[in-house]
């Protein structure tokens, strides 16, 4: 069982209390863009086992979404962010670093 | 069985007479303070809380929402004087009474009957006189705040209504479980 902290709200919401989005901070690719980028913006996804970015919506509470960063092995969860970037602020990353010394995400690290 | 069952001393009851706006747009704004002032008499409430004069209030939402409570018959002189305060600025007001369901939950033993239904913290120090919890009730999303201590107000949407009519009844029928 998940908790996540909403950072809009500040509640502490169980996993019943969320809905899922999928991996965090895809860059869309659409019209005019190649096949194979439309293709892997549509279709390539991460499945690591270890440090993972994900969405997330507070759908029973305030009904924000905002970023987690976790471990898909151990349900560890190094922090939540707000959704309005691009990509992870430097304290998750270095709340990941603390714990997975070493670890990468596609172009993150 | 259920003779032999000692229910919990809370009592339910159904409240149509409720009056709700939903209020979208800026909560930090002048503009908006004073229209939700001028509409239910009261200041905007912070972040998971309410704020209420007697039967007219404000309960915080989210980030840009504010759930207007009030007499039923007085909406919309109300929907009319937020219109106006709110003049020329970007904001939602919209008459939500008939799309939601309202409950009172009253008794020492309210915290029991709602904790079973909910993965929400109802500790007395996570939630208590002022505070509003969204949250999950069995199946359907609802919204909870407490007035004063064991005195609980439920929304829902409507169309979940008689369901939560029933799942608050079987909570309080089954009996305390002893953790509040
Ligand atoms: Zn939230």
């Amino acid at each position: 069982m998940l908790t996540l902290h909403c950072p809009y709200c500040g509640i502490d919401a169980d996993e019943t209390e969320l809905a899922p989005g999928g991996e965090a901070h895809l860059r869309r690719f659409g019209p005019g863009s190649s096949d194979d980028d439309f293709e892997s913006y549509l279709f390539a996804r991460e499945n690591p086992k270890g440090v993972h970015f994900e969405r997330w919506r507070h759908a029973y509470g305030c009904g924000k979404w905002f970023h987690a960063a976790r471990c898909t092995a151990t349900l560890e969860v190094f922090g939540t962010y707000p959704a309005q970037t691009t990509e992870p602020p430097q304290d998750i990353r270095d709340a990941i670093s603390a714990k997975r010394p070493g670890w990468t995400w596609r172009t993150f690290a | 069985m259920s003779d032999m069952t000692m229910s919990c001393d809370a009592i339910l009851t159904r409240r149509d007479t409720v009056g709700m706006i939903t209020l979208r747009g800026n909560l930090g704004g002048t503009k908006f303070k004073s229209a939700v002032k001028a509409a239910v008499g009261v200041v905007v409430p912070k972040t998971n809380r309410v704020a209420f004069e007697g039967d007219r209030g404000a309960c915080w939402m989210s980030p840009d929402e504010v759930l207007l409570v009030l007499p039923r018959d007085d909406v919309p002189e109300a929907l009319a004087t937020i219109g106006a305060a709110l003049e020329g600025q970007h904001h939602l007001a919209v008459d939500v009474s008939d799309a939601r369901h309202v409950f009172a939950l009253d008794g020492p033993d309210a915290r029991e009957v709602l904790a079973k239904l909910s993965p929400a913290d109802l500790a007395p120090n996570a939630f208590g006189p002022g505070d509003i919890r969204r949250t999950r009730l069995g199946q359907v999303a609802a919204g909870l705040w407490m007035a004063e201590d064991d005195v609980v107000t439920i929304v829902c949407f409507r169309s979940f209504g008689d369901y939560l009519d029933a799942l608050l009844r079987t909570s309080i029928e089954a009996g305390p479980v002893g953790f509040h």
